[in-house]
């Protein structure tokens, strides 16, 4: 009996040491080297995964910050200019300043604005949705609300809001991964500069037809009128197909185009109230100026 | 009697038109014809806004291989050339004629005679098939005179005439079965001298003896050409399926029909041949059926392409109060319609008119994992699999269980008592596939 103990511990003792050895030499001739800057780099990243930077994850952005010697086309958007910085001290690179950006939502029909002319029963889906047709209101451009982008996002940055039946976009934790931009198939979701004091200016309409027909499906749509266009001192504002485009490059935030849209296509976000003389606001006043997001 | 041999279900047939003769609409004031009325890219406007056109002429050339010309199919003056909404709410380049009587252009015969005689050889047969415009009536689309032509290393040896109609309420081919047999013979004998093969099938459902007695009755005449009683099951008429029916060869994965030898047509195509063959008529009508449990009369009207849906549900009774749902096509396959001022197009089938009671989707549940689906998908697919992998977007896992082979039928989701929209998932995600497929580097 003691024999067979002592024999059993023995042959697994020999055999538990012969393959040890084996694996130790096998392992030191096939090592993968790997650069360890590889591992203080994704040490520094947010290790979100979203894939926003366009690559597979951290480790791969991380991979690719090493081989490539520079940042000029990487940026991790989760993490933003600090993260950046710290990434670039690491690796001694010269990184310059990105603006952060965030996600707008450009539709602003919601229930009350844009009258559902059909009843979708379909999979709840915006993909799916926009694959079968063009959508349950007469505007062939605008929102589905099936909540494509709620689900895309990794941060719980949009929701649904169930009044309007529009996503609503959450600035603290938007992160400007992109990940609603792809999922959108409407393409209405933008990465806008997030802007002095998150102040942001953007036309929140997507809608292509003529004035009299975009103004048929839409009571918010825009109609392509060009008053904005004219009234900006900057050049920002161009009208195409019908529809305004505030490029936030040039934008200054004056507001003159705000102030001349005759539809409230135009959103104005997070300004202060402005003084009582100058509240001059005929036809968007039902439009809040400030305090909500998008 | 003949099937195809794997899955398929049993719709109830609802063939409420059946006995409806064929009636002629009225020619539309307006007529919208669109330019994307076939497969493939849109056909290119050689008419100007204030151009005066006759009935037949030409109004918009091929835009490329897979495309199609389009016809006027009213006469009168153009009077817009630009974007208009179709069925679905989108917008398509369409060409918009004021109706000012009825002047047909000369070359068209209009006598009520049945041309027997075949003067035309193969080529002149696939090229007059192409000038007039004819395309695949069964629900692509897709443009005849390339089905007509095989590619290079490809032999028809059979041709098949798709007289299925397996789709529920849809009678628009049984009554131009019944009302024109000798004419769709002579079609099916066009395309088998354009094709140079000696076998012609015409298959049809067993729920329409009559069609098959009509049909059976020119056998002896036209030599070659036989017709093929089918057992009725859904989806006979799918291309695979009906190939698999008839002459009992399966079509390859990822291949097309051809490698079977096969060339399949619709009744509505055969007939589009014969006219466009034989009397030199371009494809500028259709016959379409309007119907449904609560619609105000079943009838199955020749319509002119372009008549706006709203102007024919007024003409066959109006709208009923109980439809809540009007479908384009049968209610397995067809699309519903958001928007009733669209024109109709060279393959609008039908309109049809469900009830709240046939349209609601039940509550979805959870997967048991019974296996119906399975049973009834005529591809072998496992859809219940192709939903869950598809729901993830594993679309290697769906490359691997041959998304791609997805007919899109619908039996999955008709059959699933989770009532969970199988199709919705799987259809989407074929799109990606394929595009996924298409965009790969070839080795």
């Amino acid at each position: 009996m003691t024999n067979i103990i002592i024999f059993t511990i023995l042959t697994l003792s020999l055999l538990g040491l012969v393959l040890a050895i084996v694996l130790y030499y096998v392992a030191k001739k096939f090592k993968v080297k790997e650069d360890p800057r590889i591992d203080i780099v994704e040490a520094i990243m947010p290790g979100a995964n979203c894939g926003g930077c366009g690559q597979a994850g951290c480790r791969a952005f991380a991979e690719a910050v090493v081989k490539a010697g520079n940042l000029d086309t990487l940026f991790c958007p989760v993490g933003g200019n600090d993260v950046m910085k710290k990434v670039a001290g690491a690796m001694g690179y010269e990184v310059a300043e990105k603006d952060p950006m965030v996600a707008v939502v450009r539709c602003s029909g919601s229930f009350e604005k844009r009258p559902r002319t059909n009843i979708y029963d379909g999979r709840s889906s915006c993909a799916v949705m926009s694959s079968l047709y063009a959508g349950d209101t007469g505007c062939l451009y605008g929102c589905l609300g099936q909540g494509d982008c709620v689900s895309a996002c990794k941060f719980g940055a949009i929701s649904m809001d169930p009044e309007t039946g529009l996503p609503v976009v959450d600035e603290e934790k938007c992160t400007a991964c992109g990940a609603c931009v792809a999922a959108c198939p409407k393409n209405i979701i933008e990465l806008r500069k997030k802007g002095f004091k998150s102040r942001r200016l953007y036309v929140s309409c997507m809608n292509q037809e003529k004035g009299g027909v975009a103004r048929k499906s839409c009571a918010a749509a825009c109609i392509g009128c060009g008053l904005c266009e004219k009234a900006c001192p900057f050049d920002a504002v161009h009208v195409n197909n019908f529809l305004a485009y505030i490029d936030f490059t040039k934008c200054k935030l004056c507001r003159k185009c705000y102030d001349a849209c005759p539809t409230g296509a135009i959103h104005a976000l997070n300004f202060p109230p402005r003084p009582a003389a100058a509240a001059v606001k005929p036809a968007a006043s039902a439009e809040p100026v400030s305090g909500t997001a998008n | 009697m003949k099937t195809f041999s794997i899955g398929g279900v049993h719709p109830n047939d609802y063939k409420l038109a059946a006995d409806a003769p064929i009636e002629n609409l009225p020619i539309p004031d307006i007529a919208y014809i669109s330019m994307s009325q076939h497969l493939g890219v849109p056909a290119i406007p050689v008419v100007a806004v204030g151009d005066k056109v006759k009935v037949g002429q030409l109004i918009a050339n091929a835009g490329g291989f897979i495309s199609a010309p389009v016809h006027s199919s009213v006469s009168g003056t153009v009077k817009k050339i630009g974007p208009v909404k179709d069925l679905s709410g989108k917008e398509v380049n369409t060409v918009t004629i004021e109706t000012e009587g009825d002047e047909w252009i000369d070359t068209i015969d209009r006598s009520g005679d049945i041309v027997r005689e075949i003067k035309l050889d193969s080529k002149q047969i696939i090229e007059r098939i192409k000038e007039c415009g004819v395309v695949g009536l069964g629900g692509a689309t897709f443009p005849t005179c390339v089905k007509l032509s095989p590619p290079p290393g490809c032999k028809a040896e059979f041709l098949i005439i798709n007289g299925a109609e397996c789709e529920p309420y849809l009678t628009s081919d049984y009554r131009v079965m019944m009302e024109m047999p000798e004419q769709i013979i002579i079609g099916a004998a066009i395309m088998m001298k354009a094709l140079g093969v000696s076998k012609g099938f015409i298959g049809v459902e067993d729920n329409k003896p009559e069609a098959i007695e009509k049909l059976g009755a020119f056998e002896k005449d036209y030599p070659g050409i036989k017709v093929v009683p089918l057992k009725k099951k859904y989806p006979q008429g799918g291309e695979k399926q009906l190939i698999d029916a008839v002459v009992g060869r399966k079509v390859p994965s990822m291949g097309l029909p051809i490698a079977t030898g096969s060339v399949v047509q619709n009744i509505g195509t055969t007939l589009a041949v014969y006219e466009a063959v034989q009397k030199n008529k371009p494809l500028f009508e259709g016959i379409m059926t309007v119907t449904g449990n609560c619609a105000p009369g079943q009838k199955n009207f020749r319509h002119r392409v372009g008549t706006p849906l709203s102007k024919i549900a007024e003409y066959a009774g109006g709208i009923p109060e109980e439809a809540v749902k009007i479908l384009s096509g049968g209610p397995m396959m067809g699309k519903a319609i958001s928007n009733m001022d669209a024109p109709t197009l060279k393959g609008s089938s039908s309109i049809l008119y469900l009830t709240e009671e046939q349209t609601k989707r039940k509550e979805e549940t959870f997967c048991i994992k019974c296996g119906k689906c399975i049973q009834a998908c005529p591809m072998g697919l496992e859809p219940y699999l192709l939903n869950k992998l598809g729901r993830i977007n594993d679309m290697e896992g769906l490359e691997e269980n041959r998304i791609f082979d997805c007919i899109e039928c619908g039996c999955c989701q008709f059959t699933c008592p989770a009532y969970i929209p199988l199709l919705d998932t799987i259809r989407i995600q074929k799109g990606r596939v394929m595009r996924i497929i298409k965009n790969r580097p070839k080795k």
